[in-house]
């Protein structure tokens, strides 16, 4: 009974193995160097290939104006605007400012929500990716305490 | 990870929140003044059925226990979801809800 124990332990943890070798690459070629990229231009060429941004009225970018606690920001990004395939938010002023990038598949509302950090009273800019062009809005939060120290 | 998803007229509206400490490897042990490791979710994505109908990427800017909300088309009340995260140490977690 422990011998089939063990050896049904190890066809599971062989099999475990094959697949985590397998996945990191796939999930690498996703996840891009923009994240680590120290500015907000340089984190959009790197994820957009442009920094060519237009603003428009009709992305809507929900967040305080006023953030008690840096640590946790709701931050509600949605446009009306057809054929979104990607939406990105960045914190200007935090050590890399790209928070979290979505790729919305075809049938996915262009409506997202999340929580994100903020070192200090700042821009916080939504990106929509919409028929391959770049629009943007921005709002400024000002932040009590800061979400990024120890 | 905990998941709600639930149908509001055509669309399956999900909610996530993942249980992750999100350590963006910046921060330093008051104690031992040592800087800890950076440990944060990478990647969320959400299938339904085989297709992907979300993909999230994280940078250190997302909060401790990454909350997440969106939806989509298509689907129907009484099939499932599944949401994957995968971290920076390759660490990665899928949980299964039904759609509701």
């Amino acid at each position: 009974m422990q011998r089939r124990l063990l050896l049904k332990g190890l066809l599971g943890f062989t099999t475990m193995a094959a697949a985590m070798t397998a996945m990191p690459r796939l999930a690498m070629a996703k996840w891009s160097k923009a994240f680590d990229n120290e500015t907000v231009d340089g984190a959009l060429k790197d994820l957009y290939g442009s920094t060519a941004l237009t603003k428009d009225d009709k992305i809507t970018l929900k967040v305080p104006e006023i953030a008690e606690n840096g640590a946790v920001v709701p931050v509600t990004v949605k446009t009306k605007m057809a054929n979104v395939t990607n939406i990105s938010i960045l914190a200007d002023k935090n050590p890399q400012p790209l928070a979290a990038s979505f790729t919305l598949p075809e049938g996915t509302a262009a409506e997202v929500s999340i929580r994100i950090r903020l070192g200090e009273t700042q821009v916080v800019k939504a990106i929509v990716e919409a028929n391959g062009k770049l629009y943007t809005t921005e709002q400024e939060v000002k932040v009590t305490i800061g979400g990024c120290g120890g | 990870m905990k998941i709600k998803a639930k149908m509001k007229r055509d669309m399956a509206v999900i909610k996530v929140l993942a249980k992750h400490p999100m350590e963006t490897g910046l921060r330093k042990d008051k104690k031992t003044d040592k800087i800890i490791p950076a440990k944060f979710i990478k990647e969320l994505v959400c299938k339904h059925g085989d297709k992907v109908v979300f993909h999230a990427d994280f940078g250190r800017s997302v909060s401790k226990n990454p909350y997440v909300s969106f939806s989509f088309a298509g689907a129907q009340k009484g099939e499932t979801v599944s949401m994957t995260w995968t971290d920076n140490t390759d660490e990665t977690v899928t949980v299964e809800a039904p759609i509701k």
